[in-house]
């Protein structure tokens, strides 16, 4: 078995129109090569879910986003999201925003197959009054509380970013946290793992084996992407590239800043991405930012 | 017994007031979010408040406060895991005080962190409801505001609620509304809480040389006083030496514009 391919092999199985879930959390583990190939090709009107960082930016800057699914877009070190609120702003996307809590339960709820999740977040705010489609449920039993019933957010794809993987699809996130990838995973109909290093089979140690948050059976393809979650943090491998942050961000108010940014990085391929960026040299000295 | 005042700044003489807010809280998990509520937590925990449970700011839990920015010798030791799903666990039991910095907070203790102005079109986008919805149905939250203002502390409801108070009109029959727990809101100005007639908000201390009258001019909503209207604490020497120890680079300094001292001149 061998579920290897290319960038390019794994995002031409996007169509226009679907719903695409993104793994990693705000600046961290965000699969940016696979993005970055998305952003090269000319797949448009994407639903994308995702504990939003500088990919839901790009997308949106690059319009391709018809609708997002989201409970934030920050950076961290850099709050603000610069090219997600300029769209949010006007009004270039439609919003479906939720409690981050809600967002883990729709997760929840499709990979379980299950069409929603009972929760208590939501209810009393106007997370509720600007998604009209969102219900609440009585509890069937004595207490008979009043919950939201937080629908399945169905994914036809995800697109992951792990530390180690191998061509039959087993992975090893070796982060401190391993986020909420592996819903991602399982709420999608096809999932695309990049991966720092891609060996023909791990053979790991139990404490190794640990790593391992998701089964293969999951994974519909993987892609050799060294340094594919740049410029966001890999732990533990790297850290984010605060200088290559900023000058993204800078290219949501520079004039023509955007064109700027992806000419510079975005319109050649992945090799002359990493080269641009100075390579293994410069990820290696990416530490890790310090809380 | 404090040091010459002269030398003590305001955002630490927040710190201290935020730390005041987990006094007694016992075993849960206490996150500040920001410069002086993370500051606040770790002074709680060190002092009067030692069973508070924290996180490295990542994924780790610590029982000795991780010190702000480049960590030099400091080498955190870890007693346990939190990452982002026990957090969330961690929530809906409703064992965490929370202390947060929302953009907009309305008269029934209703937050905003998702957009000012139309939602369809806003004037300003800023994270997105983030965890607000959850955190607030289900655990302790106190509120931190460095630039206490109208544009704050809105006259009407926040612009899009994304944590939830106590408004009655927005909880529907059959909603769990018993766990929402607002405490505490620390400003540059004053300490307030939710101890009100129907939880109005109240000005429990206010900071030196702040008077009433201008706090209620610098909010969009009426006040009332608390039964012993204080002058908020001032750090003592103990509190200034944990306070240094946690932030060595100083970066509280940044907070607040100018770092001013604690003692103003009277308005």
């Amino acid at each position: 078995m061998n579920k290897e391919l290319t960038a390019a092999q794994a995002i031409a199985r996007i169509e226009s129109g679907m719903t695409l879930g993104i793994g990693g959390w705000g600046p961290r583990r965000k699969p940016m090569a696979l993005v970055r190939e998305l952003l090269r090709s000319d797949v448009k009107d994407l639903t994308v879910v995702a504990y939003g960082g500088p990919e839901v930016g790009m997308l949106c800057a690059a319009g391709k986003v018809k609708k997002l699914v989201y409970g934030f877009v920050t950076m961290d070190a850099i709050p603000l999201e610069p090219h997600f609120r300029k769209a949010r702003e006007a009004g270039a996307f439609e919003v479906e925003e939720y409690d981050e809590g809600m967002f883990e339960w729709g997760l929840r709820a499709a990979g379980m197959r299950m069409s929603f999740l009972p929760t208590r977040c939501g209810l009393a705010t106007d997370v509720l009054a600007r998604n009209p489609a969102l219900k609440t449920i009585a509890s069937p039993y004595d207490d008979g509380e009043v919950y939201v019933a937080m629908p399945a957010i169905k994914l036809d794809v995800a697109l992951l970013h792990v530390n180690e993987a191998d061509r039959w699809g087993n992975t090893l996130n070796r982060g401190g946290d391993p986020l909420f990838d592996h819903l991602f995973a399982r709420a999608a109909e096809r999932c695309f793992v990049s991966t720092e290093r891609l060996q023909d089979r791990l053979s790991l140690s139990r404490d190794d084996a640990r790593f391992n948050f998701f089964e293969r059976y999951l994974v519909t393809g993987v892609v050799h992407a060294p340094g594919g979650a740049h410029p966001t943090y890999l732990d533990p491998d790297y850290g984010w590239d605060l200088d290559h942050l900023k000058r993204y961000n800078a290219s949501a108010t520079d004039e023509g800043g955007w064109a700027g940014y992806r000419g510079e990085f975005i319109d050649g391929d992945e090799a002359a991405y990493q080269a641009r960026i100075g390579g293994a040299e410069r990820l290696a000295k990416l530490r890790r930012p310090v809380f | 017994m404090t040091q010459n005042t002269q030398e003590i700044t305001l955002a630490e003489l927040m710190v201290v007031a935020c730390a005041e807010a987990w006094r007694g809280d016992g075993e849960v998990l206490a996150s500040g979010i920001g410069i002086v509520p993370r500051l606040g937590a770790s002074l709680a925990k060190l002092s009067h408040t030692p069973e508070l449970l924290m996180t490295d700011s990542e994924a780790f839990l610590v029982e000795e406060p991780i010190p702000l920015g480049p960590r030099g010798d400091f080498v955190p030791t870890y007693s346990g895991y939190m990452s982002f799903d026990r957090v969330f666990e961690c929530v809906w039991g409703g064992r965490r005080h929370a202390m947060i910095g929302p953009s907009q907070i309305d008269r029934w203790g209703q937050t905003n962190l998702s957009s000012v102005g139309d939602y369809a079109k806003p004037k300003s986008a800023i994270l997105g409801v983030r965890g607000l919805p959850g955190n607030s149905i289900h655990h302790a939250n106190s509120l931190f505001v460095p630039n206490h203002g109208p544009r704050v502390f809105v006259a009407g409801e926040v612009d899009m609620v994304c944590g939830v108070g106590y408004k009655k009109e927005r909880w529907a029959a059959g909603m769990r509304q018993d766990f929402v727990d607002l405490r505490r809101i620390v400003t540059d100005l004053c300490v307030m809480d939710f101890g009100g007639p129907d939880r109005a908000v109240r000005v429990l201390s206010l900071h030196p040389g702040v008077s009433f009258e201008q706090v209620q001019a610098a909010t969009g909503f009426p006040l009332l006083q608390g039964p012993s209207l204080a002058t908020t604490a001032l750090p003592t020497d103990d509190q200034l030496a944990i306070i240094r120890r946690l932030d060595p680079h100083n970066l509280r300094a940044t907070v607040l514009k100018g770092n001013p001292p604690a003692q103003r001149a009277a308005a």
